[in-house]
């Protein structure tokens, strides 16, 4: 999966291949079948990914800034945006923390029933987000369990902000725990209990030795996080009963303006996805490149 | 500081690692845990420390149970079998880390840290190494590092997991006359865990050679060479081939009396 190969790239640096390899591997091949190859993988790259991405700019621009600008402040697009800075910006740091103290039980204690927590944790990536969703309909729903009385108490959970930021927490739940699980079971205990015996405290023990050891991961997971909490449609379409400019997170308020016919300002919003999707993976590059060079510093 | 382990048992499931073990170590004294590996001997050395807990038994340290006192106030300088340095910090905080981490009354100045943990590094012989990182370390170099490191908040005790067993033979053996030297210097109470008896009975004042959780023999180097107490010992500490022989539960009948023989042969070839 996505985390997978992603997060061992993070982790160690990439095998570079030595040139006298790459030149017979060159010799076996011939330029044909090499240049086929090049042309397939860089067709599909370009017709898949770089299309569309592009055509989201150009869908946004074809009227021009100024159309470009007044479709993001205009109130409904602008309350969306917030709206998603919100949800990210609650169920990220919530996330980072579960998601730390999960893998933090997971790599270094021994317990029962760990394995049920660890399905448990990867429970979001297997249910459609459309079930997540409707989970916390059948939960906190006017039909559902707690419904009535959370209505009587005028607590408003679905089709309010707070279902959309649940939901959202939901869904990202497993990406930092399941990018931090393996790299902290990999590193074991010792350093751990090397701080223990010296005297440290839990709480000396965390910062001063485990934090700095996964740093890395954990910035990646969150990246990650980030990323599918402000993108994240499936879930928060169910519990956010789309009130425009109340419960409209960006990608819905995309989805009603294309329904809507109003490609230009549907582009629009699109395109601050898009540049997000962008910064992530710059985001990503620059997290891997430190995390590489800091390798290359302590092997040097 | 002495130590004293008192009936200790510990067992994971059905495995029982320590069974019922009691001795003593004196203060001052250099003491190797000796047995194959796989005896439970890391367990009993980490049940000392205070990273495992007993099911029955205690510690006592200079006459003190220690079955409340916290593994970071035992005041136990422990050297992990691979030297579990801090990967992200350079030698000179590795070694400094001890210090730092004690509560504001009782940690040293910024200077005190800086001299004492430089005393240290010169002590083990690898002050030019203060900036590296321990990836960049070799492994007679990291375990030295260790030791410093374990030294630094000042142990009553020292306890070392398998200190050479990762090295390679040469600096093994170099490693292992320099312990022992700076052993004599410092006087600290030290057990140290082993599979190798060349090792032991090099390096120690006295050996314990235990066998599946059980103490088979305590003695000095030269008595537990010359007076193996069971065979398992005659075995493990390889005396098969060229050590005395004992005829083991030996009878002799005659006209209804028996006699029993238990005596030394000699040598067998």
């Amino acid at each position: 999966m996505m985390w997978d190969d992603v997060g061992t790239a993070q982790a160690l640096p990439a095998p570079s291949i030595s040139k006298s390899a790459a030149r017979r591997g060159a010799r076996e091949e011939p330029v044909l079948v090499r240049a086929g190859l090049i042309f397939i993988a860089l067709g599909f790259l370009l017709l898949f990914l770089f299309v569309p991405l592009a055509s989201v700019f150009a869908g946004a621009l074809r009227k021009g800034w100024e159309a470009y600008f007044a479709a993001i402040v205009e109130p409904d697009a602008w309350s969306a945006i917030k709206l998603t800075l919100l949800a990210a910006g609650i169920a990220v740091p919530l996330n980072l923390v579960f998601g730390l103290a999960a893998a933090w039980a997971i790599a270094k204690f021994e317990f029962r029933g760990k394995s049920l927590l660890i399905t448990l944790i990867d429970l979001p990536f297997s249910v459609s987000p459309v079930i997540a969703g409707l989970i916390y309909v059948l939960v906190f729903g006017l039909q559902g369990w707690f419904g009535p009385c959370l209505y009587v108490h005028d607590i408003r959970i679905i089709f309010a902000v707070p279902g959309i930021v649940l939901a959202t927490i939901f869904v990202t739940f497993p990406f930092v725990a399941r990018e931090l699980i393996p790299l902290m079971q990999a590193q074991g205990t010792d350093e751990e209990e090397a701080a223990i015996v010296l005297g440290a405290n839990g709480w000396q023990t965390f910062w001063r030795v485990t934090l700095p050891d996964i740093k890395w991961g954990l910035f990646y997971g969150v990246i990650l996080c980030n990323a599918r909490a402000m993108g994240e449609f499936g879930a928060v379409s169910v519990v956010s009963g789309h009130v425009r400019g109340l419960t409209n997170t960006m990608p819905l308020d995309i989805e009603i303006l294309y329904n809507e016919y109003n490609f230009t300002a549907a582009f629009a919003v699109a395109s601050l996805l898009a540049m997000l999707a962008l910064v992530t993976l710059a985001l990503k590059t620059l997290v891997e490149w430190l995390a590489r060079n800091q390798i290359r510093r302590d092997l040097a | 500081m002495s130590i004293e382990i008192r009936n200790v048992t510990r067992a994971f499931g059905d495995f029982v690692a320590v069974n019922n073990v009691s001795f003593k170590v004196a203060s001052g004294e250099l003491v190797a845990l000796l047995s194959p590996s796989g005896a439970g001997k890391t367990t009993l050395l980490r049940i000392i420390a205070g990273l495992e807990t007993v099911d029955r038994g205690e510690i006592l340290f200079h006459g003190e149970d220690t079955t409340d006192i916290g593994v970071g106030e035992r005041s136990v300088g422990f050297v992990f079998q691979h030297y579990a340095l801090f990967r992200h910090m350079t030698v000179f905080e590795n070694v400094a880390f001890g210090l730092r981490v004690r509560p504001r009354r009782l940690r040293p100045s910024r200077e005190t840290i800086r001299d004492r943990v430089q005393a240290l590094l010169k002590l083990v012989q690898v002050d030019w190494l203060a900036n590296h990182y321990p990836q960049q370390l070799s492994g007679g170099q990291r375990q030295r590092i260790a030791l410093a490191r374990a030294l630094a908040i000042e142990p009553k005790v020292l306890l070392l997991d398998e200190p050479f067993g990762a090295l390679d033979a040469k600096v093994r053996k170099e490693l292992r006359t320099w312990l022992r030297r700076l052993h004599d210097e410092m006087h600290i109470t030290s057990i140290f865990v082993t599979h190798d008896q060349e090792e032991a009975l090099e390096v120690a004042d006295r050996v314990v050679v235990m066998n599946v959780g059980k103490i088979e023999q305590i003695g000095t180097p030269r008595e537990v060479v010359e007076h193996p107490a069971t065979p398992f010992v005659a075995q493990f500490l390889n005396l098969d081939d060229h050590g005395p022989a004992w005829l083991v539960e030996a009878k002799i009948k005659h006209r209804g009396y028996v006699l029993a023989i238990d005596k030394k042969l000699g040598h067998a070839a």
